[in-house]
């Protein structure tokens, strides 16, 4: 029995394994959508950013042989796409929703354009941790055999919860993104602090990009992302621009996205479309239990125009 | 970059014989839009063609493709106006939305389950009416569908505060989907082994071309589809209504306009337009329901929009030259050897400095005749 599988627990087993797999990207553009988000500003573009980050990531590591230095190439480009956001916004009359849309199209198309070549190599992966060497079943082992990056998203998400409450710069963030008028009265240039956090918030998410393109799916293809990025901002909303809601909303959306391969294993084949349809499904019931028509969600940022 | 005072141009405007001065406010207030328009497409094209330098190849030779594939040749322009049929449909499907401040940009998936819905409701008609009529269930079907699925996102945004643009785009990724599961399971016709489609159309149930031109009839529906939407916002009560609502949701409330009814109706109708879109790809162009339903037309819809400023007969030039450059890609590919994704990066460009120049408005005060007077 041990040998050949494990039965009807393959099922929980995998979703834990691929709320584990798929939820880093979600992690870490989350993360990065909440820093942008609490700084007042969305961008909604950080869906091409991500599709660039896993193009840059992969392009570098086919180049360079080191997975890590793609993954700096992806952060490097994902904050510049989030200085031009940034830098567009601060603009009067500008909306920062619809520049976000117009990004989001820039990035995915020059990606596809630059990433062109680089389809058919195969590029190394990042490392990940076998933490299943106590077990002797191989779908433990798989489903343990867990990434780095992983590890570096939760411990992200705890600093960040951390810094927003205790840091200078945290509050810094937090002012300007409640109040841009009370942020003016304290010296602080609203646009300067917005510019900085779309583009930090740009390089988490290119994070994520690079988490797709070299761990998994672990390829470069211009279908790499299913909307991991726009997913992420509806995330940030479920979470309350809480740091660690992220981390759990990011895992909860990774099961739900492992539900569908899962039930394929143990030969559940009717409906598999419709089980991938299912993280969106999620999302979209989510945003519509949490969200109301009359009051402002708790916890949002004052001057983000999505709640408004 | 603001025009002064004693700009000279300005003088001449403001200087005019006092019978032209309606005629010149009128001209001056419909220029802004156009002049900006202008403008940002000719820096975006700049931008564009440093990134061409670049790489090493030549703008000058891209843009003279870009011209012949897309607007050169009558074999060409009528390329580009079959391309610029889906587009007008779900520009509108944006354009709409739009006017009452609401920012919709999951048309794609209106027209994913727009043609799902088509080719079902075809299949046991086929045969038994006559094709005209089988057009007519068709276009209800997929109006009917794109109108709920869009219209389920204004829905949300005014019943539930849940923001649009957000649960479109998931509703977008919901219906493709399901187009996979109908057309996978239910709807597969077993005779498509490598690509699952429903069963295709027959010949004589194709909708064919506008007499004259290799042009399916898609075009002549998005014109009158624009043309009706440009009526329906300009010329109706319900347009002025969902205008002001546009402009400040608490005012147009407090007149005691049905603010959610408004936005429901025209998030329903944007989505059946886009419905439609689906309908046309189905019954003109594929002639069953497949995947390639979702070809994008949705995304590019968005920008199609926006480059209009919403307007609904704007959208109409715009479109047909989106579909124009839609149109050139291949010849680009093949003639420089440059990727099919050098159209979207062009496009996003655009997009970015478009919505760039918005900034831009009013501040030109030649635009602007109530300013005249005083700069005199």
């Amino acid at each position: 029995m041990e040998e050949t599988g494990i039965g009807i627990w393959g099922v929980p087993l995998a979703i834990f394994a691929g709320a584990i797999r798929v939820s880093t990207p979600f992690i870490f553009v989350s993360l990065g959508e909440t820093i942008t988000e609490r700084s007042g500003r969305i961008n909604l573009g950080l869906e091409g950013t991500l599709v660039f980050g896993a193009m840059t990531a992969y392009a570098v590591a086919v180049l360079t042989g080191s997975p890590w230095l793609g993954v700096l190439a992806a952060m490097a480009t994902g904050s510049v796409f989030g200085l031009i956001h940034g830098w567009i916004c601060k603009f009067p009359k500008v909306n920062d929703i619809a520049i976000g849309i117009a990004m989001m199209q820039f990035g995915l198309g020059l990606a596809f354009f630059l990433g062109k070549p680089f389809i058919q190599p195969a590029a190394p992966k990042l490392p990940s941790i076998p933490l299943g060497g106590w077990s002797t079943v191989p779908q433990v082992q798989a489903a343990l055999n867990i990434n780095v990056l992983f590890f570096l998203g939760a411990a992200l998400a705890l600093f960040l919860f951390w810094a927003f409450r205790n840091t200078r710069i945290g509050l810094i963030l937090r002012v300007v993104g409640d109040s841009t008028d009370a942020a003016r009265a304290m010296g602080i240039n609203p646009d300067t602090v917005r510019l900085l956090a779309t583009a930090a918030g740009g390089s988490l998410a290119a994070i994520g990009g690079a988490y797709l393109s070299l761990y998994y799916p672990g390829s470069w293809n211009e279908g790499i992302s299913s909307g991991q990025g726009l997913m992420a901002v509806a995330l940030v909303i479920f979470a309350r621009w809480n740091p660690i809601g992220c981390f759990l909303a990011a895992l909860l959306f990774g099961g739900a996205g492992a539900l569908g391969p899962a039930l394929q294993s143990i030969g559940v084949t009717q409906g598999y479309y419709l089980f991938y349809a299912a993280p969106y499904v999620l999302t979209l019931i989510i945003l519509i239990v949490t969200s109301s028509p009359t009051r402002s969600l708790t916890g949002a940022p004052g001057a983000l125009s999505l709640t408004k | 970059m603001t025009v002064e005072a004693n700009d000279p141009g300005m003088s001449i405007a403001a200087g005019g014989g006092t019978s032209f001065r309606p005629l010149l406010e009128w001209l001056a207030r419909r220029a802004e839009p156009v002049a900006i328009g202008l403008v940002a497409i000719l820096i975006g094209m700049a931008l564009f063609s440093i990134f061409i330098l670049v790489i090493g190849k030549s703008p000058v030779t891209l843009f003279q493709l870009m011209y012949t594939g897309g607007f050169g040749s009558w074999f060409s322009i009528q390329n580009s106006l079959s391309r610029a049929a889906p587009l007008l449909l779900t520009a509108l499907c944006v354009a709409l939305p739009a006017r009452l401040g609401l920012v919709i940009i999951g048309g794609e998936g209106a027209v994913v389950l727009g043609g799902v819905a088509a080719a079902a409701i075809a299949l046991p008609f086929v045969g038994t009416v006559p094709p005209i009529l089988l057009f007519v269930f068709m276009g209800l079907a997929a109006m009917l569908v794109g109108g709920i699925w869009i219209g389920l996102a204004g829905f949300l945004r005014h019943y539930r505060g849940v923001n649009e643009t957000i649960s479109s785009l998931l509703l977008a990724y919901i219906a493709i989907a399901l187009m996979n599961q109908f057309v996978e399971g239910p709807l597969r016709d077993p005779a498509s082994l490598n690509k699952p489609s429903t069963k295709p159309l027959p010949a004589e149930y194709m909708m064919g071309d506008i007499p004259g031109m290799d042009v399916h009839w898609g075009l002549v529906i998005g014109v009158v589809a624009c043309v009706v939407s440009w009526a329906l916002i300009e010329l109706t009560s319900y347009g002025f209504a969902a205008r002001i609502s546009g402009g400040n949701v608490r005012a147009a409330q407090i007149q005691g306009l049905p603010v959610g009814k408004l936005i429901a109706g025209f998030t329903a109708v944007a989505g059946s337009f886009a419905g439609l879109a689906g309908m046309i790809e189905v019954a003109a162009v594929q002639g069953s329901a497949n995947a390639s339903l979702a070809a994008g037309y949705g995304y590019t819809g968005i920008l199609v929009a926006f480059l209009a400023r919403h307007n609904p007969l704007a959208i109409i030039p715009v479109a047909i030259l989106l579909g124009g450059i839609d149109a050139s890609g291949g010849l680009i590919q093949r003639r420089m050897g440059l990727p099919d994704a050098t159209v979207l990066v062009l496009q996003g460009t655009l997009f970015v400095v478009i919505l760039f120049c918005e900034t831009f408005y009013g501040r030109f005060r030649i635009f602007n005749p109530d300013l005249w007077k005083r700069s005199q």
